[in-house]
């Protein structure tokens, strides 16, 4: 279990982190989301012992970061921001050394590196020089270095930054796979890695959480959440719109198109819980419309991110 | 107690400092560079043949001055280089102390130079076959001049910690390194001499690295001398994990 209690920090006169609090068992993926210079950064590294916090501690596994850090870090794997690595080194001594300076030796030293290499599809490039590898390759071996202890707690600074399309659908495979044993958190600002990865998400924004939920959950916070789209071949736009009004539940509805061959539709619901769209799929059969489409729109999560960081 | 990991973390970033030194062109430059001058100096400065004489003052005399400005060379990247890189995140986040880190990259460094101290072998075997010279001063002046470099890295590696900029660190190396030696010489000394009392004349006189290096060259080991240069690097060295461990980013 990761505990963050009160961490603050203060840079200057700035509050950079502000009394974030918040608990994360095995199992969980965090994704810390919220604009750039929103504390994210700053709060992992005080969750790693990197930074002194100006208040407040971490407890890792049960060992408070502060006071206990050395058995703190021994759970922890760490992949900070810009994946920085020593570039004098070739990959297969960098994972050496680090293997080494976390207390492994001999064959079991050995075995360790040779997986994560694989795991990490590090192999064409073992015995390269670090500092000769492109971007997507210096990042897989830095978080080839952060799970080769394979630590119960990982904590991951834009494990996807600097990858390829194909690449980051590999790393977030990867951090799926592991994630039943472990707890994760990991920041980025591609509101998609949320969906795809996390099952937690918390929003910072001027170093204070602003939402802490499912993704799920945090998509019905979106202003149309529930509401429903409609595409119609040509049609009286005006007709369909109070046709459309006078459905029971239905709040308001909006124009957002019309051209020669379609009209698209949103049509709100009065509150988020109204379930509205089988009462038009009725209202709409009683008359001849030529309905094209027809979706219950989620959510999206730039649309509430934009709202709770603005 | 954790002696166990002690030392198995210290010898890991030791290895891997000291590959990284033979790694890289730095460790030759610096190699040739430190032989070609201690040659130029003791033979066309001092001009040992021309002496006469069957020891190595002229060659250590030399040492002291050549640190100053090499080994600086040497340390400004322990640390700045890190932060420069962001492995410093890493190296921070390990489980080990700060004084692993410090430790383990010192050694490195002290070693090597001592590797490039051990290259000056061939003065040795030129003044034995000349003459009769007294091979337990040479060896003290060897010990005396290893911990010397010591003591000049340690405030090497405490500024390199203090800046992400290597130059920035150099230069602060040097000044500090300057104010060791000269502490000794009668331009820092007579300044003091006028009026102050007689026991910090003495103290600033006792901190001067070339005075306990010149007693050290007599071809006697002190145990002041020792303890003088093994507390200035452990001075140092904690000195460097306070600014480790309060550095703003």
């Amino acid at each position: 279990m990761i505990e963050a209690q009160h961490l603050t920090k203060i840079f200057g006169s700035k509050r950079a982190v502000d009394d974030i609090s918040f608990t994360l068992e095995k199992g969980e993926i965090l994704g810390f989301l919220g604009p750039n210079g929103a504390g994210k950064s700053t709060t992992m590294r005080m969750i790693t012992g990197f930074m002194p916090p100006s208040g407040g501690t971490a407890v890792i596994g049960g060992h408070d970061i502060r006071h206990d850090p050395i058995e703190a870090r021994k759970r922890l794997g760490y992949l900070p921001e810009n994946a920085p690595v020593y570039p004098d080194m070739s990959v297969f001594d960098y994972l050496d050394f680090c293997a080494q300076i976390r207390g492994f030796s001999g064959a079991d030293r050995k075995k360790r590196v040779g997986d994560t290499i694989r795991k990490c599809f590090l192999d064409s490039v073992r015995h390269q020089t670090i500092g000769t590898l492109s971007k997507g390759y210096k990042q897989r071996v830095c978080f080839a270095q952060s799970i080769l202890h394979d630590p119960e707690y990982l904590i991951m600074d834009e494990p996807t930054d600097g990858l390829d399309p194909n690449q980051k659908h590999e790393v977030r495979l990867m951090i799926r796979e592991m994630s039943a044993e472990k707890a994760i958190i990991l920041s980025t600002h591609i509101l998609d890695e949320v969906d795809a990865v996390c099952t937690r998400a918390i929003i910072i924004a001027n170093g204070r959480i602003q939402a802490d939920d499912t993704p799920e959950g945090l998509r019905t916070r979106s202003p149309y959440h529930g509401a429903v789209s409609l595409t119609f071949g040509p049609t009286d736009s005006g007709k369909l719109m109070s046709a459309l009004r006078s459905v029971e539940g239905v709040k308001n509805t909006i124009l957002i198109d019309e051209s020669r061959s379609e009209v698209s539709v949103r049509v709100l619901p009065q509150t988020r819980e109204t379930l509205i769209a089988d009462r038009i799929m009725a209202a709409l059969s009683r008359e001849q419309y030529d309905l094209k489409s027809m979706y219950v729109e989620q959510g999206r999560l730039d649309e509430v991110f934009r709202n709770i960081t603005m | 107690m954790r002696t166990k990991e002690f030392t198995n973390t210290v010898t890991a970033i030791f290895k891997r400092e000291i590959i990284g030194y033979f790694g890289s062109p730095v460790a030759y430059v610096f190699i040739a560079i430190f032989l070609l001058l201690l040659g130029f100096f003791t033979f066309y400065i001092s001009h040992f043949f021309e002496m006469g004489q069957a020891d190595l003052r002229a060659f250590f005399e030399w040492h002291p001055w050549i640190y100053m400005f090499l080994v600086p060379a040497v340390a400004m990247r322990l640390w700045a280089e890190e932060r420069r890189m962001g492995t410093i995140e890493l190296i921070l986040t390990y489980p080990i102390t700060v004084g692993e880190a410090i430790l383990g990259k010192f050694l490195a460094a002290w070693i090597f130079i001592g590797i490039a101290l051990t290259l000056t072998f061939p003065m040795v075997i030129t003044v034995s076959y000349l003459g009769d010279p007294d091979l337990g001063a040479v060896f003290c002046g060897y010990v005396g001049s290893f911990l010397l470099a010591g003591a000049f890295l340690s405030v090497g590696s405490m500024t390199s910690a203090m800046t992400r900029s290597q130059v920035i660190s150099f230069i602060l190396a040097v000044v500090i390194c300057l104010f060791f030696i000269l502490a000794g010489y009668p331009p820092v000394t007579e300044i003091f001499s006028g009026w102050a009392p007689g026991w910090l004349l003495e103290v600033i006189t006792n901190l001067s690295f070339l005075s306990h290096f010149q007693s050290l060259q007599r071809g006697v080991i002190d145990l002041r001398d020792l303890i003088y240069y093994l507390s200035v690097i452990f001075f140092m060295l904690f000195a460097n994990s306070i600014i480790i461990q309060n550095r703003s980013t």
